[in-house]
């Protein structure tokens, strides 16, 4: 897997949520009521402006996030991909992903959004335990995430679905057999994160206060394990830190972000990564849904920061993300693709004495960090960038 | 210049927080030094240091004019003097300069180690002294049971003591007639060649160096060139003034009479503590006596925790010791904490108000290395080192023995605390010289090495007796001690700013604790590091941080790097401020906090 410069990834931002998750810092908003159709068209005049920029590309992925994208009307989901057919040259598998709750209602909504154009789904079920549902603040139970995993394996031609582990109390055994229940209900395709508090959350308060207990780092690191020897024994590998796959059921959209590709984000909050005339482009809209419209109204784009990237910045990117996957960094386009020559950007004394450790690996063509290596990826960045 | 017998010298010794600075705002206020728009509280203590701490750390003085119950004007001289036990040779100028004093004891609280220690250098010094009860508004106050305790402590015959409430103004007409009956006036013989003792001076950036005098014979004015006696240095005195407590202007100061000159002095170095002023073309035979140089005590590293900010604390440095002629600096270098200065100070206190300026007043952020005091090291050869740095002890085989500096302490304590403290002495290898009982409070002497003293002993002392024990001490001499140093090694690699002298007897359980602290102070690498406490190349202690088993965050945002580059950035900045050894780094915060160790 490489990156093709003139491929193009697309991805869509719905913010908007029933309920703010407790863990979640993701720009979610909670609204009484949305005018979707000014959203609609806020959507469209963006994506209008981004096409301007990427003319000529191959868009191969897109992807509606957010939020909760499965709140959307399935009308814009397909006038959205109707309009990209307009803008770009859609390669013939394009891989149209939307992440959906698996709330009774939304199900529902299944067979509008396979019409509309969407041939993937990923459920954020998050756990099959409904008293963990109910400790995570999820609205739905699990006998209504299992309903929904049904209807999205009828169809859809590939799904997906996330789980969260690591939960206060949760024992290596209990997780085992959750992950095994999953297993048997998931296609190809799993993402499993461990509990993570985020500042500005609800649960990183709490946690604060005392309210409840994480995983010391050693059960972290067992849990991390035991995840990843399951999966395996599945069948899915785990091609990035908490993704998980049958080769070939990668989630596309999401290995180009990682392995450095070009990518177009619309929306609120979306952030984009654009390739033209020698330079790398970062740009982001604002976050706040209100402002973001409003700023498109006026200008047919909610710009909040337009960057160009310097070499050394694109190329940290790079190896930051790319070292989380399991094929690590591909060394042959690197220099071209960020600017920078890999040589100049990291370590190698770092790198030499991580090789020593067993915790990286290097080939002629790729670097990459081994098994043991990638519980500690951040800690191995540090060394290799900072 | 005013005659000898309307003049009358003062000083007040008390206590810390038993009220010297209010008394002398009172004084100062009913005299009327200054206006009530110009009268701040503690007028005195100048530097935010000593308003905060509540000590003086200058000497400074001030003139008051007052009209006796006899009609007569007098001029009243208060010396205030530093407050603590570093200080104690700069106290005993300031007494020198003066005829009497006011022992100010708290009421509710009574007699303290300092206080003590101080009474005894103004009897030596020939003081009359007046004793004073104070804060006898407090509900708590028993001036009686404190009268007793000032006879059966001191000796002194309190029968006479004024009860005063600087608080509330009681009694303080009393002291100023007090001073005017009790103490006796100067003397002093104008006609002799003059002859000053040089109590204090600091640095003016407008006049240059302030000095402090007390006259003793001779006259003193503008125009005289005058001649520093230990060094033979000459000035020509540009003004002659007093203390109201402004900057005032005379013309000429007389037998005992205090004030100030300035003579284009640029450094403070220049003006030693107690030294005798004399007129260069007509001087005086004989010094006055009881000069001494300066000498430090208690050493130290001081590095910046930021290396580039090196040249700023070198300039620092040099602006403090333009001001505090006390501490001494030198360069040196450390392979943990890169460039710095060695420094020495006259005591504990001095090296923490040197700290605080520097970091408040220069905005530096430092890290200190623990505390050491000069060792002689006898050689097999016959040669004997001075050794400031355990870092620089010779090769084992070529030293006889070493000699350590020790101490007397006295120290006072209500006997509830009595037992933790003889315990405290005798964990720092004390020996007990006297114990004595004046009613609920004992009187413990001790000697004991004074490297068992600069490190926390202070600290101890007050947490274990809730701050009612009471500490000072007297620099005895060298005797031999069973001292080794102790090295600390993280994977492997010596970290030099944390090697120590210690007392063989000590070594392995501070190797224990110190260990234990840096496993929890070192961050945990990908690998597993041993940390070692060593003397020679014997390991007496070992701990190992086990190697990091995770660090890697959960869910990577889409194509929103933000939190990524976040991370990066603040690994990057943590890498500057840590310090390399071999493939370990340690965080600047681990020296910090290691050198701060509490002992048990």
């Amino acid at each position: 897997m490489t990156v093709q410069e003139n491929h193009l990834s697309l991805y869509v931002h719905w913010p908007f949520c029933e309920a703010k998750c407790p863990y979640c810092d993701f720009n979610s908003h909670v609204r009484e009521r949305v005018d979707t159709g000014a959203y609609r068209k806020a959507l469209l005049a963006e994506l209008d402006f981004f096409a301007e920029l990427t003319k000529g590309k191959r868009l191969t992925s897109i992807f509606f996030g957010g939020g909760t994208p499965s709140l959307m009307p399935p009308e814009i989901v397909a006038a959205v991909i109707e309009k990209a057919k307009e803008f770009w040259d859609l390669s013939s598998n394009i891989e149209i992903t939307l992440e959906a709750n698996p709330g009774s209602s939304e199900a529902k909504k299944f067979a509008a959004f396979r019409t509309a154009g969407v041939n993937r789904l990923s459920l954020g079920v998050q756990s099959f335990d409904d008293q963990a549902l109910k400790f995570l603040g999820r609205i739905h139970n699990a006998q209504e995430a299992e309903a929904a995993i049904e209807i999205a394996r009828d169809t859809f031609p590939r799904f997906s679905f996330d789980l969260i582990y690591a939960l206060p109390g949760q024992t290596n055994q209990a997780w085992r057999e959750e992950l095994g229940t999953a297993l048997t209900l998931a296609q190809g395709h799993l993402s499993l994160y461990q509990l993570t508090l985020e500042r500005d959350t609800a649960f990183y308060r709490q946690h604060r206060r005392g309210k409840f207990f994480l995983p010391r780092e050693e059960e972290a690191a067992d849990l991390f394990t035991l995840t990843r020897e399951v999966c395996e024994q599945a069948g899915l590998k785990a091609y990035e830190t908490s993704n998980f796959a049958v080769p070939g059921e990668e989630s596309r959209h999401n290995l180009n972000y990682w392995q450095g590709g070009c990518y177009v984000g619309i929306g609120p909050g979306a952030h984009s990564r654009i390739f033209a005339d020698g330079a790398w482009r970062a740009v982001s809209t604002l976050k706040i849904p209100e402002q973001w419209l409003e700023k498109v109204e006026q200008n047919g784009a909610g710009l909040a920061e337009d960057v160009l990237l310097t070499a050394r910045q694109r190329g940290e990117e790079i190896v930051m993300t790319a070292l989380r996957l399991k094929d690590g960094l591909d060394k042959k386009n690197f220099a071209r693709n960020s600017g920078i020559p890999l040589k100049n950007l990291i370590n190698q004394d770092a790198l030499d004495a991580l090789k020593e450790q067993n915790l990286v690996v290097e080939s002629e063509t790729r670097l990459a960090a081994t098994r043991d290596g990638a519980l500690l990826v951040n800690a191995i960045l540090g060394e290799l960038l900072a | 210049m005013s005659a000898t017998e309307n003049i009358r010298n003062f000083s007040i010794i008390a206590h810390i927080d038993h009220g010297k600075s209010t008394l002398a705002d009172r004084l100062i206020q009913i005299c009327g030094g200054l206006s009530q728009r110009e009268m701040r509280e503690q007028v005195l203590d100048s530097m935010d240091i000593e308003r905060e701490r509540g000590i003086t750390i200058k000497a400074q003085t001030v003139r008051l004019n007052y009209r006796a119950k006899d009609g007569k004007d007098y001029i009243l001289n208060l010396m205030d003097t530093p407050g603590h036990v570093d200080f104690s040779y700069e106290v005993s100028r300031s007494l020198a300069a003066c005829e009497g004093s006011l022992l100010v004891v708290d009421a509710s609280q009574g007699v303290e180690a300092q206080t003590l220690a101080n009474v005894y250098k103004a009897l030596d010094s020939n003081h009359e002294i007046i004793p004073i009860l104070n804060k006898i508004d407090l509900p708590a106050a028993e001036p009686e049971r404190i009268r007793r305790q000032i006879e059966d402590v001191i000796g002194l015959d309190a029968s006479g003591a004024i009860l005063v409430s600087a608080k509330t103004g009681e009694g303080v007409d009393e002291v100023l007639e007090a001073l005017v009956t009790q103490l006796p006036a100067p003397q002093g013989d104008a006609s002799k060649p003059l002859a000053a003792l040089l109590v204090d001076s600091w640095y003016d950036p407008y006049l240059g160096v302030i000095i402090l005098v007390r006259i003793v014979d001779g006259v003193l004015k503008k125009g005289q060139t005058i001649r520093m006696m230990s060094s033979g240095r000459e000035h020509l005195v540009e003004q002659v003034g007093v203390f109201t407590p402004k900057l005032k202007r005379v013309d000429a100061l007389g037998p005992g009479e205090v004030g100030y000159l300035t003579a284009a002095i640029k450094e403070v170095a220049h003006t030693r503590v107690g030294d005798t002023l004399t007129d260069a073309k007509k001087p005086a035979a004989k010094p006055l006596p009881g000069f001494q140089p300066v000498q430090s005590v208690v050493f130290c590293g001081l590095y910046p925790v930021d290396t580039s900010d090196y040249e700023h604390l070198k300039v620092s440095l040099g602006k403090l010791k333009l001001n505090d002629a006390s501490f001494e600096y030198a360069p040196e270098t450390s392979m943990a904490l890169g460039s710095g200065f060695r420094c020495g100070f006259l005591g504990m206190l001095h090296l923490e108000i040197i700290q605080e300026r520097l970091s408040r007043e220069f905005d530096l952020d430092l890290i200190t290395t623990a505390p050491s005091v000069i060792y002689k090291v006898h050689m097999t050869s016959g040669e004997v080192k001075e050794l400031h740095n355990p870092a620089d002890l010779p090769e084992v085989t070529r030293i006889k023995k070493i000699d350590e500096p020790w101490i007397r302490a006295t120290i006072l304590v209500p006997d509830e605390y009595l037992g933790a403290i003889l315990k405290l002495c005798e964990d720092r290898r004390g020996v007990q010289v006297d114990l004595t009982y004046a009613g609920s409070r004992a009187m413990v002497v001790y000697d004991l090495p004074l490297n068992e003293v600069v490190y926390d002993f202070y600290d101890r002392l007050k947490s274990l007796s809730r701050g009612y024990a009471s500490f000072d001490y007297t620099i005895e001499e060298y005797r031999e001690g069973n001292l080794v140093r102790m090295s600390i090694l993280v994977n492997g690699e010596p970290v030099d700013a944390l090697s120590m002298m210690i007392h063989r007897s000590k070594a392995e359980a501070r190797g224990r604790a110190l260990c234990a602290k840096l496993k929890e102070l070192i961050p945990r690498a990908l690998f597993k590091i041993p940390i070692q406490a060593a003397l020679g190349g014997k390991v007496i202690a070992r701990e190992t941080l086990s190697a990091m088993r995770k660090d890697v965050t959960a869910k990577c945002y889409g194509g929103d790097f933000t939190r990524k580059r976040k991370l990066l950035d603040k690994q990057k900045k943590g890498k500057a401020r840590m310090r390399t050894f071999g493939k370990v780094s340690i965080p600047q915060e681990a020296f910090i906090a290691a050198l701060k160790m509490d002992q048990d």
